[in-house]
């Protein structure tokens, strides 16, 4: 007997029961159904970690000025300028799993331009920390290294101060603010970069050249880079060698004996987005476990039912016998109802959870991510579960004895 | 070897029913031959349900041999056996045993199915079955459509359709009246003198006057075994 023939027999006979068929079925369509959205929502919560540290820049490390100790009270990281300009330029050439170093200075400030004013950061840095953060000139350009070299009275302004100065939308470029009653033209606005992770807005900011912003808005302290460095290594596997490198060459040129505590710290951005995409892999395994408990569940329930069918139909299968059905032919018939209704189910569930995902996407504004893999997984594991419930009642049925069975009342 | 299509040598089936060991065929020994029309004829315990399984491949012997078509066939698996009994015998039941909610013409495919045979050839036997019956007409009525009579045929239909040696009956006319009985007897009769072995069992006399040969089991034994001239149904 083909194959086909089989599963068409098997059709029939759950054809016959439509109503009992379609609840089998439904245990699997609620567990298909469960695993696919469960596993597709955490999959969008976690590609939306994953872009907002996407946005903060890749490969980056925070370099903190350090700590002090006056008269036993320990001051925080920052408290004192501990990093020098030649620390900078040290890091940028000494290590070769960095690949960009930049400055980034920072105060808050007023700024004005011909009719309006707005409190913002103001941020003195190179061109480097552009390429870090992965960041573009949405009109206009970035300032230059030249820019940097002689110190130009230029500024970048970040998308929400541009609107804050000059009204959403408008190209403010060539236009000129006042920073501390200094003249910056507006060389060009950036890209919308959106929020921090802690929801800190990206775009409120004023970019300058780093030697323009010493020179006129905040000196510092000599030889003292009154900042953070941010640095960009090589690739996200190079970020945690850079790590330990320039760990090895602040402990160095700052002359810390072993044992002693570092002057500076290093946030490593990769890292912190590792444990935060953790957290979210959690998340994903635990709903994704409970919702195939829902699925193992489903396939109790077409043991159930298989069990009841194959003592109703006692009489059908003894009778089969006696005409020559073998074996297995009654044991692939009663697998093939098995599998019929785990697959079904596993295609509607497919269908439902792809449904309850695409909403549940829409509704918190993450992207809808659905891995082919994952509808795979749980197709298979829906067969596996008709295949696994379905063996039991089969083989009871396949042994049963002709004779006994054609008598059964 | 005989010709005989059905040797039963010193047969017997024991089972055990809690601590009492049942003798349900003590020592059994017949010969059907090709073109017979046999009635088994007993009360209910000697033993002839169970002389119809062994001959039918539905059990096995506990002892003797049965040699059905010249092959023994006491010792073969279960599938062995489904093999024969799709290939060479037809059954008829009391109950009848059709597949409710199903068509008279997917009932009598069922053998067909097991046997493999295609989809085309399968529909056009099992049509030309139910003709031979008398129900070409009803194909597509489902059992609760059809008399207990036109329900008994299309049984037969599905016992013919495999081209059998052996059509083995099973208190045929059980559960239909005395006219209905006569006309399934009829026809019983014009698949013998198509040439079809027919074996069946019965405890109505009237039913066994249409056999050419009754065989009178008691207590697990033949105890009568007598050709007669077949009554005209």
């Amino acid at each position: 007997m083909s194959l086909w023939q089989t599963l068409r027999v098997a059709l029939l006979a759950l054809r016959r029961n439509k109503l009992r068929s379609f609840l089998t079925a439904l245990g699997v369509v609620i567990g298909v159904g469960a695993v696919v959205a469960m596993v597709a929502i955490g999959e969008g919560a976690k590609a939306q970690v994953e872009s907002a540290f996407a946005s903060m820049g890749s490969n980056l490390l925070i370099i903190l000025p350090g700590t002090t100790t006056a008269g036993g009270a320990r001051g925080g990281f920052g408290s004192m300028p501990t990093l020098t300009w030649e620390d900078l330029k040290a890091i940028q050439t000494d290590i070769p799993s960095v690949r960009l170093a930049a400055p980034s200075l920072r105060s808050t400030g007023q700024v004005l331009s011909e009719d309006q004013n707005w409190g913002t950061l103001i941020n003195g840095t190179t061109p480097a920390y552009f390429q870090i953060r992965n960041w573009a000139a949405g009109a206009g350009s970035l300032f230059t290294d030249s820019d940097v070299e002689s110190g130009t009275k230029v500024a970048l302004l970040g998308r929400t101060v541009a609107d804050k100065l000059y009204g959403t939308g408008l190209n403010p470029v060539g236009r000129v603010i006042r920073i501390s009653s200094i003249p910056f033209e507006v060389v060009g606005v950036l890209e919308t970069k959106g929020q921090s992770p802690t929801g800190q807005d990206y775009d409120d900011v004023v970019f300058v050249p780093v030697t323009t912003y010493t020179a006129k808005i905040d000196a510092g302290l000599n030889n003292y880079l009154n900042g953070v460095i941010f640095v960009g290594a090589l690739s996200p596997e190079a970020t945690a060698r850079a790590q330990r490198e320039v760990t090895s060459l602040l402990r160095d040129r700052h002359r810390i004996q072993p044992g002693m505590d570092d002057d500076f710290s290093i946030r490593n951005l990769t890292e912190m987005a590792g444990v935060q995409e953790q957290g979210t892999r959690t998340l994903t395994t635990l709903l994704a476990s409970i919702a195939a408990v829902s699925l193992v569940v489903g396939g109790i329930g077409i043991m159930n039912i298989m069990l009841v069918s194959v003592s109703e139909r006692t009489r059908e299968i003894g009778l089969r016998m006696a005409v020559g059905a073998t074996q297995r032919h009654i044991l692939s018939q009663f697998m093939a109802e098995a599998l019929a209704l785990s697959a079904a189910g596993g295609v509607i569930g497919v269908a439902l959870g792809l449904l309850v995902a695409q909403r549940m996407a829409a509704g918190f504004g993450w992207p809808m991510l659905v891995r082919p893999s994952v509808i795979l997984v749980a197709f298979g594991f829906s067969a596996l579960v008709g295949v696994g419930f379905g063996l039991y009642p089969a083989r009871k049925a396949s042994r049963l004895d002709p004779i006994e069975s054609l008598r059964y009342e | 070897m005989s010709a005989a299509l059905i040797r039963l040598e010193d047969v017997a089936k024991l089972y055990r029913m809690g601590d009492v060991e049942v003798r349900a065929l003590d020592g059994v020994s017949l010969e059907i031959g090709a073109g017979e029309f046999v009635a088994v004829m007993g009360s209910s315990g000697s033993g002839k349900s169970t002389l119809m399984n062994v001959i039918g491949c539905l059990d096995r012997p506990s002892r003797g041999r049965y040699l059905f078509d010249g092959a023994d066939v006491s010792d073969l698996d279960p599938d062995r056996l489904a093999e024969i009994r799709n290939r060479a015998l037809g059954f008829v039941f009391q109950t009848f045993q059709l597949l409710a909610r199903t068509s008279a013409q997917e009932n009598v495919e069922l053998p067909l199915l097991y046997a493999g045979v295609p989809v085309r050839e399968r529909r056009r036997r099992a049509r030309e079955a139910l003709e031979r019956v008398g129900l070409g007409e009803r194909l597509d009525h489902h059992p609760s459509q059809l008399s207990g009579g036109q329900q008994q045929r299309v049984a037969i239909a599905r016992a013919l359709v495999n081209g059998p040696k052996v059509i083995l009956a099973d208190e045929p006319t059980g559960n239909l009246d005395s006219q209905t009985s006569a006309e399934v007897m009829a026809l019983f009769q014009a698949l013998w003198k198509a040439g079809i072995t027919i074996v069946l069992d019965t405890h109505e006399h009237d039913i066994a006057t249409f056999a050419a040969r009754v065989i009178e089991m008691k207590d697990g034994r033949v105890q009568t075994d007598r050709p007669q001239e077949a009554a005209r149904a």
